[in-house]
């Protein structure tokens, strides 16, 4: 059980050649800008297609070179908070939410509209999003839209959950409250969580396990 | 005098709803699927753009008229007659302005984010929801100049028009040709009128247009 992943992918100034695997638990990527974590993270999500290796999520394999393998981004029920979160700016906070639930085929075919509106809902409150569920996406702070998007990545129950320097947008302020609160909701996470930073004391207060990245390898 | 009048409104319309769904189409599937041959594909929808009016009158002359492969299909299988028709004004205005409609659409959907659409498909979206749900709709302004600009340019179309469909009375003339054919003639008045038309008509448009996208940029998001 768990992710393993194995990759190898020619860059523009060095090889990305890594391989780790982890279980319920939290793993920290961290390493300077252009050292090939959000990469990584691409690979995993089926955004970038990596040269070499193998990815599984639970036994199930997503990627694998040498089996001709590569199931597509939207088929690998991944969650992936961007760096910009991309909230979708044409839509509202609920809409947001419920866009990758409206997707989900065990949903789909199950869940009426009430109950998907009910599920989101519940996400919302849990992220005490529930005040601007018909706000627009763009008409929001930096740090509820971190946790609006958050609730999108999460929403639809992942088997992988991946971050990409979910801190970094917001200003200092705002980072120590929303550190505070992710910490809180990190416990209740219970899936294979993979978060990238350039900041060591995210390092510090989330890890379950780390690892540095430089230019392309683990440290 | 309305006649004219009329029909340009009708074939800019029916021909600005047809460039629109070509033009939306081509651009989505030469900008975000990948195509063979691409660069032929986008050249040949650009064409009519550069080209000579009439050369493009020529070309479709060459294939609606009764021995071109299409025309011939037409005549043969359902006993229509296209060539100096007002379908063929509606067909010269949607060739015409089609590379408007393309390149504003093209231009719209390489504007948008791709971090959105990376997310809607990391959120179990196909390419094509992905297009529905979030590239379209982020493209909103640029595909509602791109509406504007191939309706005006539908409404303007001479020269291809001249070609496929002559100039008609009642049957296929349209306000250019009819200000040509006036002119001609030394209907000077009604030249002058149907210009004056023309002018304010074309003006409101893209006054409007400009000011409602300035309205939707001060307000930021579609």
């Amino acid at each position: 059980m768990g992710v393993s992943f194995k990759l190898f992918k020619k860059l523009n100034y060095f090889d990305l050649d890594v391989e780790f695997s982890i279980e319920n638990e939290l793993l920290v990527i961290e390493g300077s800008s252009g050292a090939g974590k959000t990469t990584i993270l691409n690979c995993l999500a089926g955004i970038v297609t990596a040269d070499e290796g193998k990815i599984t999520i639970d036994e199930k394999v997503l990627f694998s070179h040498t089996d001709k393998v590569n199931i597509p981004a939207e088929k690998r029920n991944i969650g992936y908070l961007f760096q910009n979160y991309a909230l979708f700016p044409n839509m509202t906070v609920k809409q947001n939410i419920l866009y990758g639930l409206k997707n989900k085929r065990e949903y789909k075919k199950k869940a009426t509209r009430k109950e998907l509106l009910e599920y989101a809902g519940y996400m919302m409150e849990t992220l005490g999003l529930s005040h601007l569920a018909d706000k627009n996406s763009n008409a929001i702070s930096g740090g509820e839209k971190q946790r609006v998007a958050l609730a999108r990545a999460m929403v639809t129950r992942p088997s992988l959950l991946l971050l990409d320097e979910p801190f970094s947008a917001l200003d200092e302020n705002t980072k120590s409250k929303i550190y505070d609160e992710f910490r809180d909701f990190k416990e209740s996470l219970n899936i294979p969580t993979i978060l990238i930073t350039h900041n060591h004391r995210e390092t510090q207060l989330f890890a379950d396990k780390n690892i540095t990245l430089k230019e392309g390898r683990i440290l | 005098m309305f006649e004219p009048i009329i029909l340009s409104v009708k074939v800019a319309l029916i021909a600005t709803v047809i460039a629109f769904f070509l033009g939306v189409f081509f651009a989505y599937l030469l900008t975000k699927r990948k195509v063979p041959g691409k660069n032929i594909w986008e050249t040949i929808l650009i064409l009519p753009m550069i080209l000579p009016p009439s050369i493009v009158g020529y070309l479709l002359l060459k294939v609606f008229g009764k021995r071109g492969p299409i025309g011939a299909f037409l005549l043969d299988t359902f006993g229509v007659q296209v060539v100096f028709t007002w379908v063929a004004c509606v067909i010269a205005a949607s060739v015409v302005a089609l590379p408007l409609m393309y390149q504003n659409a093209k231009g719209a959907f390489q504007s948008v984010d791709h971090s959105y659409e990376l997310a809607a498909k990391t959120l179990g979206s196909s390419p094509f929801k992905v297009f529905r749900t979030v590239t379209f709709p982020l493209s909103g302004p640029g595909i509602v100049s791109g509406i504007v600009l191939t309706f005006a340019r539908a409404l303007g179309e001479f020269g291809a028009t001249l070609m496929l469909a002559g100039n008609i009375p009642g049957k296929t003339q349209t306000i250019p040709t009819a200000i040509y054919y006036a002119v001609v003639v030394g209907k000077d008045e009604k030249a002058s009128a149907l210009v004056a038309i023309m002018v304010v008509f074309s003006f409101a448009l893209v006054f409007g247009l400009n000011m409602w996208l300035k309205k939707k940029n001060h307000k930021g998001g579609w």
